[in-house]
C-alpha cells in the first residue's frame, strides 16, 4: 500500500476486457478469480430467488389455519427445499465463494488464488450440485419432505426422492472443501512482500478460519450422507434401528458438520463487516488483532457445540451440560467483535451509506440472534422452546439477518470495484428501511409464536396462533419487495450506473489501489505493503 | 502461459503451495473416513460379543495378502518419487506401473473376497444376514461400507496414477520464461529466427525496458537432467495419497479381521 494512487482510465485493460473464449464461454472457463466469484455471486443469487419464492409460498400458505394454497405433503417438500437451497447454494458458499474469491487475492496482493484450476472446478461442482438439487424436485417419486438436515431413519423411510437431494448436498459439499483448499494455500503462499499475518485485512483473516471449518468439517457431513444414501440403496443398518443402527449417531455426524458450518456461514460476512465499519467511521478498526483471533476462537470453539441441537434427542445430561457450557463460550469472541465494531464508530467521522446501513442493521439483528441464541444454549430453557417458532425466529435472526445482511452489505460496499459502476444510493437506501422493517416484521413475531407454543414445520395451527402469522407474512412482503427493489437497483445500475473510480469509498484496504473493475492480473506490479490495513493516513475522503 | 489479446497471463508454479493443498486434502479424506470410525468404535462398543462371531466369516488370508500388496505397493510408489528425484525416469514409470499393477491385484482379490461373500447371501439387506444378530448385521453393513469405500478410493488412486504416468511419458512443453530482474539482461538485444543459409525468417523488434517478459516455447522429450523439483510435485502429491489409502487399509485389516 505504498501509494494510493489511481492509474487514470484508459491506462489499463479491465478483466471484462480481456478475454480468452467468445460469449458465455470466457465466463464457464474462465479460471480468473474474479471471473469465477461473479459467475458464484451470480448463480447464489438465482438460487436465492428460488429459495425466496418457495419462502413466500410457505408464508403465503400459513397466512390462515388450514388449507390455503397447497396440499401438506407438498408443504413439507417446500420447507425442505426452502433448506436446502438457502443453505447448501446460498449461505454455505456465501461471501466466501463470491466475494471471497473477487477479493482474497486482491487483498494480499496476489494476481490470483493458488490453484486457479481447482477454482473453477469447484465452481463447476456447485452448478453441479445446484442442478441436482433442482432436479431432485422434479423427477422420481416426489420432492424429498425430510427436512433440510435428512434426519434418520425417516430419511431412509419416506418413499420421496431422498438420494438426489442427499447426493445434491454431498457434491456441493466437495465444492466448498475445494474452495477452502485453495483459500488456505493461498493465503499461506502468496501474500505479497511486507504483507505479514496481521497486515491482513480482516476479511481475510474471516475468510482463513473459514477455510479450516470447510475443510475439516465438511467430509464428515459428506460420509454422513453417503451412509444415508447406502442405507436407502443397501440397506447396511448403520442408522436404521430396525437392525440395530443408532439415528442418534446419525444426528451427531449431521451436526459435527452442520453446527461449524452456521460459523462458515456467519465468519466471512463478520470478516466483510469489520472492512466496512473503519472504511464509513474513517477511524482505524479498534482492537485488529482481537478481531482476528476471535475469528480463529470462533471456528475453534464452533466445532466442539454440535450436541446443543441434540438437547432433546435422548443425549446423556453430561453431554448436554458440557455442550451447553461451551455453546456459552462462543458468546464471548462473538461479543468481542461486536464490542469492536461499535468502538470503531465511536468518535468516528460517520458516513452514512448503504453499505454502513447494512452492516449496522447486521449488528443490530446477529446480536438479536445471537442472545436468543444463548437463550436456547440454556438446557432448562431449549427443552421448553425446542422444535418450535422460537428456533425458527433465532436461526433466521443469525442467519438471514447475519450473513445476509452481510451480504447485502458486501454487495454495496464492493458493487463500484467489480463492476466499475456506482448504483442509485437513495434507491439502496429506500430498499434497505424495507428490508430491515420487513425482516423484524416478519420473524420477530416467530419468537413470540415459539414462546406460545407453535410447533415448527407445521402446515395446519389452531387458530390462536393466527395473528402472529398474519403479521408475519406481512412482513414477507414488505422484505421481498425491499430485495426485489435493491436487486433491480443493482442490475439496472450494472449498465446505466455512474462510472465509479478505483477507490469511491475512501478505502484503505489494497483492492481501493487498483482501477475499478481491476486489471486481468490485478496489479500492475506486485505491491510492497509497507502499513497497516486499516490506515487511512494519506488517503482521501470521499 | 497463455496469451489473451496481448496480455501475459502468468500461471505460478508453486511446488510447496502444491504440498500444502495436498495436505489438507488429505485431512479430509481422513475425516471423512473418521466419520465411519466412529460408528465402528460406537457399535462395536454396544454389540463387542457380536463383531467377534462375525469376524470369524471374513477370510484372514485374503486380508493379509492384500495388507502385503498394498505395502508393497507403497514401497514401489516411494521408490518412484526417490527415482525421479534423481533424474531416472524410465526406472520411475516403471516403478509407478508396478504399483497400478499391485493396486488393480488388490481390486482382484477384493472382488474374489467379496464375490464368495455374496454367494453364500452375506450382503447388506440380504434374507440370510437379517437372520443374524443385530451386531453381525452391523458388522456386515460396516465392513461393506468401509472396504467398499476404500476399494473406491484404490480405484481413483489407479486411474490418478494412470494419468500422472501419462503425462510423465509425454511432457513435450517447456516454456522458459525471463521475467522480473531477469529480463533486463535482455536489453538491446533481438530475437530471430533464422532458415538453412541462415537468412532471418523472422526477428523480434528490439526489446527494450518496455518489455517485461520474454517467452520462449521448447518442445522436448523429457530426459532425466530436465527433470526439476516442479516436476515431480504432481508425483509427489499423487504418491501422498496412495499412502492415505495404504493407511487407511492399515487400521482397516484389523479392525475388521483380527478382532476375533
Amino acid at each position: 500500500m505504498a501509494n494510493h494512487a489511481i492509474v487514470g482510465a484508459g491506462a489499463y485493460v479491465d478483466f471484462y476486457k480481456a478475454k480468452r473464449y467468445p460469449g458465455v464461454l470466457s465466463w464457464i472457463l474462465s479460471t480468473d478469480h474474479k471471473r469465477i466469484g461473479i459467475l458464484y455471486l451470480a448463480s447464489m443469487l438465482s438460487f436465492f430467488l428460488v429459495g425466496m419464492s418457495i419462502g413466500f409460498l410457505m408464508r403465503l400458505e400459513l397466512i390462515a389455519p388450514g388449507k390455503q394454497l397447497v396440499d401438506p405433503q407438498t408443504y413439507n417438500a417446500f420447507f425442505t427445499l426452502h433448506g436446502v437451497i438457502m443453505i447448501f447454494l446460498f449461505i454455505v458458499p456465501g461471501l466466501s465463494a463470491s466475494f471471497g474469491n473477487f477479493f482474497l487475492p486482491i487483498h494480499i496482493g496476489a494476481p490470483d488464488v493458488a490453484f486457479p484450476r481447482l477454482n473453477l472446478l469447484s465452481w463447476w461442482l456447485f452448478i453441479a450440485g445446484g442442478t441436482l438439487a433442482v432436479l431432485s424436485m422434479f423427477t422420481g417419486s416426489g420432492p424429498p419432505d425430510t427436512g433440510w438436515t435428512f434426519y434418520a431413519p425417516y430419511s431412509i423411510r419416506t418413499g420421496t426422492n431422498v438420494i438426489l437431494a442427499a447426493f445434491a448436498a454431498f457434491v456441493l459439499g466437495f465444492s466448498s472443501i475445494l474452495t477452502g483448499i485453495n483459500f488456505l494455500t493461498t493465503v499461506h503462499r502468496m501474500r505479497a512482500p511486507g504483507m505479514g499475518w496481521f497486515r491482513m485485512p480482516l476479511f481475510v483473516w474471516s475468510l482463513y478460519a473459514t477455510a479450516w471449518m470447510q475443510v475439516l468439517a465438511t467430509p464428515v457431513i459428506g460420509i454422513n450422507l453417503l451412509l444415508i444414501i447406502s442405507e436407502r440403496l443397501f440397506g447396511i443398518g448403520v442408522f436404521d434401528p430396525a437392525k440395530g443402527g443408532d439415528p442418534i449417531l446419525y444426528q451427531h455426524l449431521f451436526w459435527i458438520y452442520s453446527h461449524p458450518a452456521v460459523y462458515i456461514m456467519i465468519l466471512p460476512g463478520m470478516g466483510a463487516i469489520s472492512e466496512i465499519m473503519p472504511v464509513f467511521s474513517r477511524r482505524t478498526i479498534f482492537g485488529y488483532k482481537f478481531i482476528a483471533y476471535s475469528s480463529i476462537t470462533i471456528a475453534a470453539l464452533g466445532s466442539l457445540v454440535w450436541g446443543h441441537h441434540m438437547f432433546t434427542s435422548g443425549q446423556s445430561y453430561v453431554a448436554s451440560t458440557i455442550f451447553s457450557l461451551l455453546t456459552m463460550l462462543v458468546a464471548i469472541p462473538s461479543a468481542v467483535k461486536v464490542f469492536n465494531w461499535i468502538a470503531t464508530m465511536y468518535k468516528g467521522s460517520i458516513h452514512i451509506e448503504a453499505p454502513l446501513l447494512f452492516a449496522m442493521s447486521f449488528i443490530f439483528l446477529f446480536s438479536v440472534g445471537g442472545l436468543t441464541g444463548m437463550m436456547i444454549g440454556t438446557l432448562s430453557f431449549d427443552v421448553h422452546v425446542h422444535d418450535t417458532y422460537f428456533i425458527v425466529g433465532h436461526f433466521h435472526y443469525t442467519m438471514f439477518g447475519g450473513m445476509g445482511m452481510a451480504f447485502f452489505a458486501a454487495l454495496h460496499y464492493w458493487f463500484p470495484k467489480m463492476f466499475g459502476r456506482m448504483y442509485n444510493k437513495a434507491v439502496a437506501k429506500m430498499a434497505w428501511l424495507m428490508i430491515f422493517v420487513g425482516f423484524n416484521t416478519l420473524y420477530f413475531p416467530m419468537f413470540i409464536l415459539g414462546w406460545l407454543g407453535m410447533p415448527r414445520r407445521y402446515y395446519d395451527y389452531l387458530p390462536q396462533y393466527q395473528g402472529g402469522h398474519v403479521v408475519s407474512t406481512i412482513g414477507s412482503w414488505i422484505l421481498i419487495a425491499g430485495i426485489l427493489i435493491m436487486l433491480s437497483n443493482l442490475i439496472r445500475s450494472l449498465r446505466t450506473g455512474e462510472k465509479a473510480d478505483g477507490n469511491p469509498w475512501g478505502g484503505t484496504t489494497l483492492e481501493w489501489t487498483v482501477p475499478s473493475p481491476p486489471p486481468l492480473e490485478n496489479f500492475e506490479k506486485i505491491p510492497h505493503v509497507d502499513r497497516d490495513p486499516y490506515d487511512f493516513e494519506g488517503v482521501s475522503a470521499r | 502461459m497463455n496469451t489473451i489479446d496481448g496480455l501475459t497471463v502468468h500461471h505460478h508454479r508453486d511446488y510447496t503451495g502444491a504440498k500444502i493443498g495436498m495436505w489438507v486434502f488429505l485431512f479430509t479424506e481422513l475425516l471423512l473416513f473418521g466419520g465411519m470410525f466412529i460408528l465402528y468404535s460406537v457399535y462395536r462398543t454396544v454389540h463387542a460379543e457380536d463383531f467377534h462371531h462375525a469376524a470369524m466369516e471374513l477370510d484372514t488370508l485374503v486380508g493379509t495378502m492384500n495388507t502385503l500388496i498394498l505395502l508393497t505397493s507403497s514401497l514401489t510408489m516411494a521408490l518412484s518419487i526417490a527415482l525421479i528425484q534423481t533424474g531416472r525416469k524410465k526406472s520411475s514409470i516403471l516403478c509407478l506401473v508396478l504399483t497400478i499393477a499391485f493396486g488393480l491385484w488388490f481390486m482382484v482379490n477384493k472382488y474374489f473376497e467379496w464375490g464368495a461373500k455374496f454367494e453364500h447371501g452375506l450382503y447388506p439387506g440380504s434374507e440370510f444376514l437379517l437372520q443374524h444378530s443385530q451386531g453381525e448385521i452391523l458388522f456386515f453393513g460396516l465392513y461393506f461400507t468401509m472396504t467398499g469405500l476404500h476399494g473406491l478410493h484404490v480405484l481413483v488412486g489407479v486411474g490418478v496414477l494412470s494419468v500422472v504416468g501419462f503425462k510423465m511419458l509425454n511432457k513435450p512443453y517447456e516454456d522458459i520464461v525471463f521475467a522480473g530482474p531477469g529480463v533486463d539482461k535482455l536489453e538491446g538485444a533481438e530475437i530471430a529466427l533464422l532458415g538453412k543459409s541462415g537468412q532471418k525468417m523472422w526477428s523480434s523488434e528490439v526489446i527494450d525496458d518496455s518489455v517485461e517478459r520474454v517467452s520462449v516455447r521448447l518442445k522436448y522429450r523429457p530426459v532425466g537432467k530436465r527433470v526439476r523439483k516442479e516436476d515431480y510435485a504432481l508425483l509427489e502429491n499423487s504418491g501422498l495419497y496412495w499412502h492415505l489409502v495404504d493407511i487407511i487399509w492399515i487400521f482397516l485389516f484389523p479392525l475388521f479381521y483380527l478382532i476375533t
